[in-house]
C-alpha cells in the first residue's frame, strides 16, 4: 500500500515495473491513469475549451483520506498491493493527473478495486480543480455522476 | 483555533487560513460558522449557501453538529473534484 501526492510528473512504465517487481503470487495488475482533457462538458463538440487546470489540495488531510480509501479497498477485496499517485498544481491538457493500481491473485479483485479506488477518490479526497479557459478561470463543480458512482459501492458487499 | 479555507472559499474570504478565538459558547461547527460570518463581508459570502460547503475537523469529515474546541484545525471547502 502506498500513496503519493506530488506536483511532479510520474512515469507509468517505471511505476508499473516497480509495482510488479517480485510479485510471484499475483495473477493480475489493474492500472488506471487519469488525464487532463482540453474541453469541459459532455463531449468535445458541444463542450468549451479548457487551456489548462490547476489542482489544489489539503496537505495532510489528502494523504490521510487516500490511505483510508486504500485501506477500505484492502478490507473489501483480497488484494496483494495498491498504489495511488495524485498530482497537484498546474496541469496542461494531455498531462497525467492520477494513477491507481491494484494487484491480486485473480483479476476480478484487481479490476473492481481499481474502479473503487477511483470512484471513492473522486468524492472523498480533498482535491479541487480550477479550469483555465479563454473566458477566465472557473472552479469545477462536483458531479452528481461521480456521487452516484461512489455510492453504488455502499449498496452491499460487491 | 486554526481555520483553513480552500478553493472558492479561499477566494471569497481572501484567506488561506486564520487563527481565531471564538467567543464562549461556540462548541460546534455550526456555531463556529455563525461566528466566522461576522468577521467580514467575504466570510458572510463564503458561508451564504451552506449546502455547497463541506467541513473537516482535524482532517476528518464532519458536519454542522461536529464539536469544535480550542486547538482544533477546522477546514471549509466545496465538494471535492479530484481525479
Amino acid at each position: 500500500m502506498a500513496v503519493r501526492v506530488q506536483r511532479e510528473e510520474f512515469d507509468p512504465g517505471a511505476e508499473l515495473a516497480r509495482f510488479s517487481a517480485g510479485k510471484t503470487s499475483v495473477g493480475g495488475i489493474c492500472l488506471f491513469i487519469g488525464l487532463v482533457r482540453d474541453y469541459m462538458g459532455a463531449d468535445q463538440a458541444s463542450g468549451s475549451v479548457v487551456n489548462a487546470m490547476t489542482l489544489e489540495h489539503y496537505p495532510g488531510m489528502t494523504e490521510r483520506q487516500l490511505e483510508a480509501i486504500e485501506a477500505e479497498a484492502h478490507a473489501r477485496w483480497p488484494l496483494d498491493d495498491t498504489l495511488v499517485i495524485h498530482r497537484y498544481g498546474r496541469l496542461e491538457p494531455g498531462e497525467r493527473i492520477v494513477l491507481v493500481a491494484a494487484s491480486s491473485a485473480h483479476r476480478d479483485a484487481a479490476f473492481e478495486a481499481c474502479r473503487f479506488l477511483m470512484d471513492w477518490l473522486k468524492t472523498k479526497a480533498p482535491f479541487w480543480k480550477v479550469e483555465h479557459t479563454p473566458d477566465g478561470d472557473a472552479w469545477v463543480d462536483a458531479k452528481e455522476s461521480d456521487e452516484a458512482a461512489a455510492s453504488r459501492w455502499n449498496q452491499g458487499t460487491p | 483555533m486554526k481555520v483553513l479555507y480552500f478553493a472558492w472559499l479561499k477566494a471569497k474570504t481572501g484567506l488561506g487560513e486564520e487563527d481565531v478565538t471564538p467567543p464562549d459558547g461556540v462548541a460546534t461547527v455550526g456555531q463556529l460558522v455563525d461566528f466566522l460570518k461576522t468577521r467580514s463581508p467575504g466570510h458572510a459570502a463564503a458561508f451564504e449557501v451552506m449546502s455547497t460547503v463541506r467541513v473537516a475537523v482535524n482532517q476528518d469529515y464532519g458536519g454542522l453538529d461536529t464539536p469544535v474546541k480550542t486547538g482544533d484545525e477546522v477546514a471549509f471547502f466545496p465538494p471535492v473534484t479530484g481525479g
